[in-house]
């Protein structure tokens, strides 16, 4: 027999196993803290074959993390056809051994982890997902639709305080935010696009250039995604918390259908308020454009003014403001139904308004394209 | 760790503590000691500052006055460096078990091991799954989000977590409401398991009448904004203080410990 092999023990907490005589010491402390450095010193251990003897008199203190150790250690070695007599052991660290065995017993072996999908299962469940998450998103707005003929029918039962709250939030508490986003646009369009104007002399376009751009276009789409953030993603997080919450289902146990209350206000509050802050984002972006006008191509505010009336047709204002109910319906809806999707907890809130913010700006562009097409191809281009 | 710590040590010191809400004064001139491998409870009605007076011992609080000392070290005022190694030292289960959502329950128990210690994945994943058959779930909790876990499961798999880091100290606020009776039962049996084998200093907030009489070595009645009643259960129920009377001169109260009677 080899002298005592040894491992020194490291300062500060530290478990360690001392060869001595064809005993086994374990020594030290086995806590979480001291097992660190256990795994290193195992590897290079030399075991002796047969029956050999760990004796734990030596131990410190142990814990549970430690009495796993141990007991892993014990049933490594045995998977190799050795037996093992564990000697020793403090009475509370015997305790305390037998308790993690129960434990670990009673809670049974893991189940065996399913394989992972291969690429085409996956391919085809994402698609499913999203095929039915669309089909789910038609029946949410067929719901909200039914909601509202029943509201046509009994206007008595509608919630005008939380129409007028929403009216407030969505609308009044947005006006600067809109007022400055919609004069910066009118600055940036006449800025761009004076430099090529008065590249041919053409000053004076700058009124139609600025005009129907954002009458027509650009004051109805900023608008939107500015609310599409703002307010069709507090609308998620609101509902989505409140689903977390079980709020939704106390409405629910209490006779209030969380449509009539949570969706029907907030649809018809962006309704109202989404046209009236595009009118607004319009005389902003225009009020900027005819300020660049002045200072940059010598357009006067007179002149701009005059010609104003002249160019733009009120058709080209009102489809402008035409598109935004549209768009308000879209962020309204989208952005509740998302608040009802989700399951659990805050990372899920998180993830709903996140695709609720996404999902409805989106659908805001690829409307206006639609409108684009289908305006053009009547023939109305201004 | 416990360097030189005697049979008589005190885990927690807390003398003249003052809190306060804005204008609401929580505690005031609150003294409380416990001694290592004790397990106590406190009690008290529904506002008296049960919750509170634990979010200042482990720090989530920081009291108006007064002094919290833990493990000897003063955290009035403590440096983030010397917190963060304190943290190490406890566990707290809260009253809603505020695990976290996007993980599941083997990695929640495994945030604390991997935030503290340096050992590889595979041995974090060995002893989360050990914590989490400690505290009596079965093994295929491991790989469920805690959304999927009934209420009393996620009480244990919050245990679990409190439990990650071995700690010598462990908070549990309410930890058997919303559980049925054998699974409460169950718990306090753990608890005193825990003490028993681990020495495990246990602060409790509970109104589990049968917990206090199973569980705990003593019960810290808080009320008029201090401890009023510090004693061993059979102890405090004798007390004369209106405040305590009221509390246990109940039915409940009355049941509880007519079963223990019986059962002795």
């Amino acid at each position: 027999m080899m002298a005592s092999t040894s491992i020194p023990l490291a300062s500060g907490d530290s478990a360690a196993i001392r060869r001595d005589q064809g005993r086994y010491r374990c020594e030290g402390r086995w806590t979480l803290a001291g097992i660190e450095t256990l795994d290193a010193q195992l590897q290079g251990m030399p075991w002796a074959t047969g029956t050999l003897q760990l004796d734990g008199s030596g131990i410190q203190a142990i814990d549970t993390t430690g009495a796993l150790q141990l007991l892993n250690l014990v049933a490594a070695l045995e998977r190799d056809g050795r037996r093992v007599q564990l000697v020793g052991l403090h009475e509370e660290h015997r305790e305390l051994l037998e308790l993690v065995r129960e434990r670990r017993a009673a809670a049974g072996e893991p189940p065996p982890t399913t394989p992972p999908r291969n690429r085409l299962e996956r391919l085809g469940r994402w698609v499913w997902h999203h095929l039915r998450r669309g089909g789910d998103f038609l029946a949410f707005v067929g719901e909200a639709a039914l909601a509202l003929g029943q509201l046509i029918v009994h206007p008595r039962r509608f919630r005008w305080r939380a129409l007028f709250g929403n009216v407030e939030t969505a609308g009044i508490h947005a006006l600067p935010i809109v007022a400055l986003l919609a004069f910066m646009m009118g600055v940036v369009i006449a800025y761009q696009g004076g430099r090529q104007l008065e590249f041919y002399g053409a000053n004076i376009f700058i009124v139609e250039l600025v005009s129907l751009t954002m009458l027509r276009e650009l004051a109805p789409l900023i608008t939107a995604i500015i609310v599409a953030g703002r307010t069709g993603s507090s609308y998620t997080a609101q509902i989505g918390t409140m689903q977390v919450t079980e709020e939704v289902d106390a409405l629910r146990t209490i006779g209030i259908p969380p449509m009539n209350l949570l969706v029907l206000p907030k649809l018809l509050a962006l309704v109202v308020a989404l046209p009236l802050l595009t009118l607004f984002a319009d005389a902003l972006s225009v009020f900027g454009g005819m300020v660049m006008a002045q200072i940059m191509l010598d357009v006067s505010y007179g002149d701009f003014l005059d010609r104003f009336p002249q160019v733009v047709t009120l058709t080209s204002f009102l489809i402008g403001i035409g598109k935004a109910p549209v768009f308000a319906a879209i962020i309204a809806l989208v952005g509740c139904y998302q608040g009802f999707q989700v399951r659990g907890g805050a990372d899920s809130v998180g993830r709903q308004t996140t695709v609720s913010v996404v999902q409805s700006i989106f659908l805001v562009i690829a409307t206006d394209a639609v409108f684009s097409v289908m305006l053009g191809s009547v023939g109305l281009w201004r | 760790m416990a360097l030189s710590m005697g049979p008589a040590e005190k885990v927690i010191k807390i003398s003249g503590l003052r809190t306060r809400f804005g204008e609401t004064i929580i505690h005031d001139n609150l003294d409380l000691d416990i001694s290592r491998g004790e397990v106590v409870a406190l009690v008290g009605g529904s506002g008296s500052g049960k919750t509170t007076l634990v979010r200042a011992v482990i720090m989530l609080l920081k009291p108006a006055a007064g002094s919290i000392k833990l493990f000897g070290e003063e955290i009035v005022g403590i440096g983030d460096g010397p917190a963060f190694r304190l943290r190490r030292r406890f566990g707290m289960l809260f009253q809603q078990g505020a695990l976290f959502g996007s993980l599941t329950v083997r990695e929640n128990v495994a945030v604390p091991l991997r935030e503290h210690t340096r050992l590889p994945a595979r041995r974090i994943a060995e002893i989360a799954d050990l914590k989490i058959a400690l505290a009596g779930l079965p093994a295929d909790a491991g790989n469920k989000l805690p959304r999927e876990l009934s209420g009393g499961m996620l009480k244990r798999a919050a245990l679990a977590r409190a439990l990650a880091l071995d700690p010598a100290l462990l908070f549990l606020d309410e930890p058997t409401s919303g559980l049925d009776p054998v699974s409460a039962g169950a718990f306090d049996e753990l608890v005193v398991q825990l003490k028993e084998s681990l020495g495990l200093t246990v602060v409790m907030v509970t109104h589990d009448l049968d917990s206090l009489w199973h569980a705990t070595d003593r019960v810290a009645f808080l009320g008029e904004k201090r401890v009023i009643g510090y004693a061993p259960m059979a102890e405090l129920v004798t007390a004369e203080h209106p405040l305590i009377r009221a509390y246990f001169e109940g039915p409940r109260g009355r049941a509880a410990r007519g079963q223990i009677c019986t059962a002795k």
